[in-house]
């Protein structure tokens, strides 16, 4: 009985693994890691280097993605911008998957008013859009990448509460933990031990499209102006500075984006692949 | 015995899946006459429902019509496309389905869901479907029934509902009608009235009816001749007087006993050993493992038909034992 | 209960939340460091040019005092002048509306003209080709930035093509509709994605279900059932989930205003925050908020008409 379990839990991550969409997706999130950590491997040129003589050039062996306005090389930059772009994903959902979490972990097991109130909060703030809320804290808050993540954290970790929250309640009504509550556990025992193991998964597969969600919004920030200070390269940045030139040298505003796209889909393609396996694990 | 209205040779319809084939319907072969009520009883997963199904065409996604015939007045249905198979629906032959909260339509209205019953060549004006669908609430005796019409099925109780699936099947008055567990979901109060009123409805707009259920209760007040179905096979028809006072097959005889009975000294024996896994049979008679005169030939061979008496049949090889089957079993019990 | 009655109480809910809000952004655009009237001036302002404004944004008064003018200001619409546009916001808001609310119609449409098919499709042909393929695009769609997809379509259909505006506002009505379908699509494509899996999923749920077998037993027509038993049962998550995005795409269209250098409230608002006139960011944060909550109460208003079983319970 015990051989045939420990073969099916095998099996499920090997099929997992043999999907093409989540091999894709592992592969496009190793490149990014790659670029991230090792830019230079990838390219010699600085992302910051003027060159006045090479402005605006087209796509050639030397300069792989063209030059920009003020002659830097773009496949540079483009290279150099992913570890901006990917600490945006990163580190901008990990305080609210924390937080969150633990918010959602709180008021659901202790439930009452406690409860109430952080859902009425919930509910009013999650009916604006996600960009609207950001914008206007980032309009208090001023330009700089410090206050996108400051934005995201203040508004992200609400929707990391809810999902939270809601498994809380499910499990928090088990007869596996009122039985653990008559026996006569402690409170902090209970949660941390045993609900809080099997409440955080929805979060933790919702975090993977959140990666996808903060880094586009980063972007998108950027993109408007408001998030990273030039000339630090930036997907979104490097796509703001192209427009002005995009009639005469599109390369500034396409490759950029392309990046972008491509991880975006990386993350989701693997996001996708873990949800499926957590699901098949059954929990 | 009237006239064949439908006959069944030996379907087969397999549900296929990536790790198995589950073999629900596995050459089943019936015929069922004009004006009677046919019933076809076995425990869940004998195949049944999906016998009922494969008539109308209407089985669940993974499933198909692997081979057999089914004849409906000279037409074999598994031959027609899909248009003329959708005429045969609804005006020949209708269904009629287990739960109802689930069967009908939740955001139509109830006069809607008739009227889409209703069919082009039949050229009702407005005003006639109206009317038309008035008349079959009342057929099934649903009280106010100008009222119901405008109303949703949220809004009726677990009988009406059941009624309104009635009346809505035989909107385009069907010869057949394929009733798949009509009493199953209801309590045992209204589970009386919707026999009563199918036995009336059959009498009145002369339809043959057939019965599928897992309740010998229900066959027995209701059916005309039955076929008793295990692991996608009959495994036994007769009429239901020979059924019910001299069962012949060791499952017939065994699903009778597990009934409770006027005799309260008579134990209730429920059938040892667990349903079969229809995606993987044993070799030879698929009661076998449960049955307890099954001998050697049993486990090696699958029985066939055989005609005990006219218009009685069995599957079994140890036909010199099932008439004594009784007092076997009963000198076996003593041991 | 009928459904005014239901009208009227979610309106009624909906009041103290606008209220809420105008306290929220009230505090809010307090909380930016700095003096107000000193921003609005400009560094090379002259002090007693400072006081006298502080003087008559009547920020020398107590909080309380000040929301009171505050309030009293937005009920009559006297919401101040732009200082980027140098006219008064309320015209200003008056005019750009349409452009914003417009381009939410386009995307909207956009949205529904491909969704609806698709999804049908990817559901009644549930692991197959037509399924995996809208998977893939699906997926896609929603992983990559909006904006770009907007820069590479009117690079392609504007400025290479030459097909479509690549960007700004016409004169009359069939050049503004032309100026709206590039950007209609840019800011459609995640909506468009997330509701064809929505109704690809309701679809496959409802195949499953007893209804549309008895429905066809009793020898329904295709084309009937396809429309009133499968799709408007499918499609009553699905128009929910399109109201919950038409109040993102407001955010969205702040983004895609911007790219399609199209007047609306999205663009008015990026010009003011970058003009710092906070004054008029306060009040199009509070016409956003207002027209978030009109399109959440039009959404459960459009779901109890779908689904009868709300407003009868």
């Amino acid at each position: 009985m015990n051989n045939t379990f420990k073969k099916r839990k095998k099996t499920n991550l090997k099929y997992i693994f043999k999907n093409p969409p989540v091999i894709i997706g592992l592969l496009i999130v190793t490149i990014v890691f790659l670029l991230a950590f090792f830019p230079t491997l990838f390219t010699k040129y600085n992302p910051n280097a003027l060159s006045p003589s090479e402005v605006l050039k087209h796509p050639s062996k030397l300069h792989l993605f063209g030059t920009d306005n003020f002659g830097r090389d773009v496949f540079a930059r483009v290279i150099w911008g992913t570890r901006v772009d990917l600490q945006l994903g990163i580190f901008s959902m990990i305080i609210p998957l924390i937080a969150g979490s633990f918010i959602g972990l709180i008021t659901g097991y202790y439930g009452k008013w406690i409860d109430m109130l952080f859902m009425r909060i919930l509910d009013i703030t999650m009916a604006f859009p996600f960009t609207v809320l950001v914008i206007t804290i980032m309009s208090i808050l001023g330009q700089g990448i410090k206050n996108v993540y400051f934005a995201i954290w203040i508004i992200g970790w609400m929707v990391f509460a809810r999902l939270v929250r809601a498994e809380v309640i499910i499990i928090k009504n088990s007869e596996y933990i009122q039985a653990a509550r008559i026996a006569g556990f402690n409170d902090r025992k209970i949660i941390f031990r045993h609900i809080l193991p099997n409440a955080i998964s929805p979060a933790v597969v919702y975090a993977t499209s959140y990666i996808v969600i903060c880094m586009l919004t980063g972007a998108s920030m950027s993109f408007l102006g408001l998030g990273v200070e030039p000339p630090t390269p930036e997907w979104g940045a490097l796509m703001s500075e192209g427009r002005s030139y995009i009639q005469i040298a599109p390369w500034m505003t396409i490759y950029p984006g392309i990046f972008l796209a491509a991880t975006g889909i990386g993350f989701s393609l693997l996001g996708d692949g873990i949800t499926d396996f957590l699901r098949t694990k059954g929990r | 015995m009237g006239k064949t209205i439908l006959k069944v040779e030996n379907l087969k319809t397999y549900f296929y899946s990536k790790e198995e084939t589950v073999k629900a319907v596995d050459g089943v072969s019936f015929e069922v006459y004009e004006g009677e009520t046919f019933g076809l009883v076995g425990e869940s997963g004998c195949g049944k429902s999906a016998t009922c199904r494969s008539i109308l065409q209407l089985i669940k996604s993974q499933g198909k019509i692997i081979g057999g015939n089914i004849i409906y007045k000279d037409i074999n249905l598994l031959n027609l496309n899909k248009s003329e198979m959708s005429k045969i629906r609804g005006r020949e032959i209708s269904m009629i389905f287990q739960e109802p909260m689930t069967s009908l339509n939740p955001i139509l209205k109830i006069k809607k869901q008739i009227f889409d019953g209703f069919y082009k060549e039949m050229k009702l004006t407005n005003k006639e479907k109206e009317l038309r669908a008035l008349e079959l609430l009342k057929l099934v005796k649903i009280p106010s029934p100008i009222q119901r019409l405008e109303e949703y099925s949220h809004q009726f109780s677990g009988g009406m509902r059941q009624r309104a699936m009635i009346a809505i099947s035989l909107a385009a008055k069907p010869k057949l009608l394929l009733a798949d567990e009509p009493t199953t979901a209801l309590d045992v109060t209204i589970q009386d009235q919707i026999i009563k009123l199918i036995n009336g409805l059959k009498k009145e707009l002369k339809m043959s009816v057939i019965l599928v259920t897992h309740d010998l209760a229900v066959i027995a007040q209701m059916c005309d001749r039955v076929a008793v179905m295990y692991a996608g096979k009959i495994v036994e028809m007769s009429d239901i007087k020979s059924i019910f006072s001299k069962p012949r097959h060791p499952y017939t005889y065994a699903l009778m006993n597990a009934l409770p009975s006027k005799n309260k000294r008579k134990k209730l024996e429920p059938i040892e050993g667990t349903p079969p896994n229809l995606a993987c049979l044993p070799n030879g008679c698929s009661f076998a493992p449960r049955c307890k005169i099954a001998e050697k030939i049993c486990l090696e061979k699958e029985p066939e038909l055989y005609e005990l008496e006219p218009g009685h049949v069995i599957r079994c090889h140890m036909l010199h034992k099932t008439s004594a089957y009784k007092s076997i079993i009963e000198s076996s019990n003593e041991r | 209960m009928n459904r005014f009655n239901y009208m009227f109480k979610r309106l009624l809910v909906t009041i103290p939340v606008l209220f809420v809000v105008t306290l929220l952004i009230f505090f809010m655009i307090r909380l930016i460091p700095g003096d107000p009237a000193r921003i609005t001036l400009g560094e090379m302002a002259i002090e007693e040019d400072i006081i006298k404004l502080r003087e008559e944004m009547g920020l020398n008064e107590s909080y309380f005092v000040q929301y009171t003018i505050f309030m009293n200001k937005l009920v009559h619409f006297d919401l101040g002048k732009s200082l980027v546009y140098k006219r008064p916001v309320a015209e200003l808001i008056k005019s750009k509306i349409i452009v914003t609310i417009s381009l939410t119609l386009v995307a909207t449409i956009f949205a529904i003209i491909i969704s609806f098919p698709m999804g049908y499709l990817a559901g009644t042909h549930k692991d197959k080709l037509p399924d995996q393929i809208i998977r893939v695009l699906s997926l896609a769609s929603i992983s990559v930035p909006a904006f770009w997809v907007g820069l590479m379509l009117m690079l392609i259909f504007g400025v290479r093509l030459k097909l479509l505006p690549a960007g700004g506002w016409g004169r009359n009505f069939f050049d503004c509709l032309r100026s709206l379908i590039l950007p209609g699509i840019a800011q459609a494509l995640v909506t468009t994605a997330l509701m064809m899996r929505n109704l690809r999923n309701s679809v496959v749920d409802i195949n499953k279900l007893d209804y549309v077998d008895f429905a066809r037993s009793k020898g329904a027509n295709e084309n009937i059932i396809r429309k009133d038993y499968i799709m408007r049962n499918a499609m009553i998550s699905t128009i929910t989930l399109l109201g919950m995005r038409m109040t993102w795409m407001l955010g969205g269209s702040i983004i895609i205003e911007t790219v399609f250098s199209l007047p609306g409230l999205g663009k008015f608002m990026i010009d003011s925050i970058f003009g710092r006139d906070y004054a008029s960011v306060q009040s199009l944060v509070f016409i956003f908020s207002f027209l978030v909550l009109i399109m959440n109460l039009l959404t459960d208003v459009i779901y109890s008409i779908i689904d009868p079983r709300v407003t009868l319970e």
